[in-house]
């Protein structure tokens, strides 16, 4: 679909723009069972949407891709360690002194 | 001393996701750090009140977002909402999506990534309004649900739909200005094809 406006008054029209306009609840997980089944039905007729949901796809694992931090610097896992480890400490004198 | 145990087992595995989403808020190293190791001790304190058996990522995840606009959240100002909603829907799509003729059997993931460096896109995200910074990291980023969002923000699932699709709108048009910014596309040839022939086209220069 080089156009979605156009395609959307052609080929598939209403069903195009039920489709795009559940597309982010469909690409979010959100949607019931019938209504995915719908959108699969319409999808594997219409190329024009498969196209803008391929795209919406791929964009977010870009972002998704790109925004991740692989890497937690080493001494903030220690600090965080030791500071857990000495808060349990003072935990369990405070228990022992009661 | 159990409990620290377990703990360490179950909680430490989340650093790296806490850690990356902390960058995104802070939008700084060190504060990201405090913020992750503050959000940790605050869960070890309160990890009894942790019901087992539920979800201890939206938990951890919660306490983070808690923290982070306790701490850093110098003032709510109220996000711009009118500029955004006059965006359209699929913005980069419509606009960018078109290179099928310079892109044969390539994907738009290849595509986006000739367009934006990988800086760019966290750019963007970074210089989203948190209103819309924050739901969007957690559902495209992080995956959680309508219904976790809305847990972890502590607001109701409506306005966690609708922060989202602003959000997401939001984000496409930073992009696009990205592109537009670099000259990987002109605005005015877009728009002066699109006048001549009634439909959109975007070029690269």
């Amino acid at each position: 679909m080089s156009d979605l406006e156009k395609e959307g008054a052609s080929a598939c029209d209403d069903q195009c723009l039920e489709a795009l306009r559940e597309l982010y609840s469909f690409l979010d997980g959100e949607l019931t069972e019938e209504r995915r089944g719908a959108i699969r039905g319409h999808l594997d007729e219409c190329g024009g949407c498969v196209e803008a949901f391929d795209f919406e796809v791929e964009l977010r694992q870009v972002v998704s891709r790109c925004c991740r931090e692989t890497e937690v610097p080493q001494d903030l896992r220690l600090r965080i360690a030791q500071a857990i480890e000495s808060l349990g400490e003072s935990d369990s004198q405070a228990s022992d002194a009661i | 001393m159990a409990d620290r145990d377990q703990f360490t087992d179950l909680a430490m595995e989340y650093m790296p996701s806490l850690y990356s989403a902390a960058l995104r808020m802070t939008r700084n190293p060190a504060d990201a750090e405090d913020l992750v190791q503050e959000s940790y001790l605050k869960a070890y304190r309160g990890f009894h009140s942790f019901q087992e058996g539920t979800n201890l990522k939206a938990w951890l995840y919660r306490i983070l977002t808690n923290t982070y606009i306790n701490r850093y959240r110098a003032q709510q100002r109220r996000p711009d909402e009118t500029s955004m909603d006059q965006e359209e829907d699929f913005f980069l799509y419509r606009h960018l999506g078109e290179l099928d003729a310079s892109r044969a059997g390539r994907s738009a993931e290849d595509e986006l990534l000739d367009l934006f460096s990988s800086s760019e896109i966290v750019e963007a995200v970074e210089s989203l309004s948190e209103t819309f910074r924050i739901p969007v990291l957690l559902a495209d980023v992080e995956g959680f649900s309508y219904k976790e969002i809305a847990e972890i923000l502590d607001i109701p699932i409506g306005t966690v739909m609708s922060r989202l699709h602003r959000g997401r709108k939001a984000l496409q048009r930073l992009l696009y200005d990205f592109a537009v910014e670099r000259r990987l596309v002109d605005p005015k040839l877009e728009a002066s094809i699109q006048g001549e022939q009634g439909q959109e086209v975007v070029t690269r220069v």
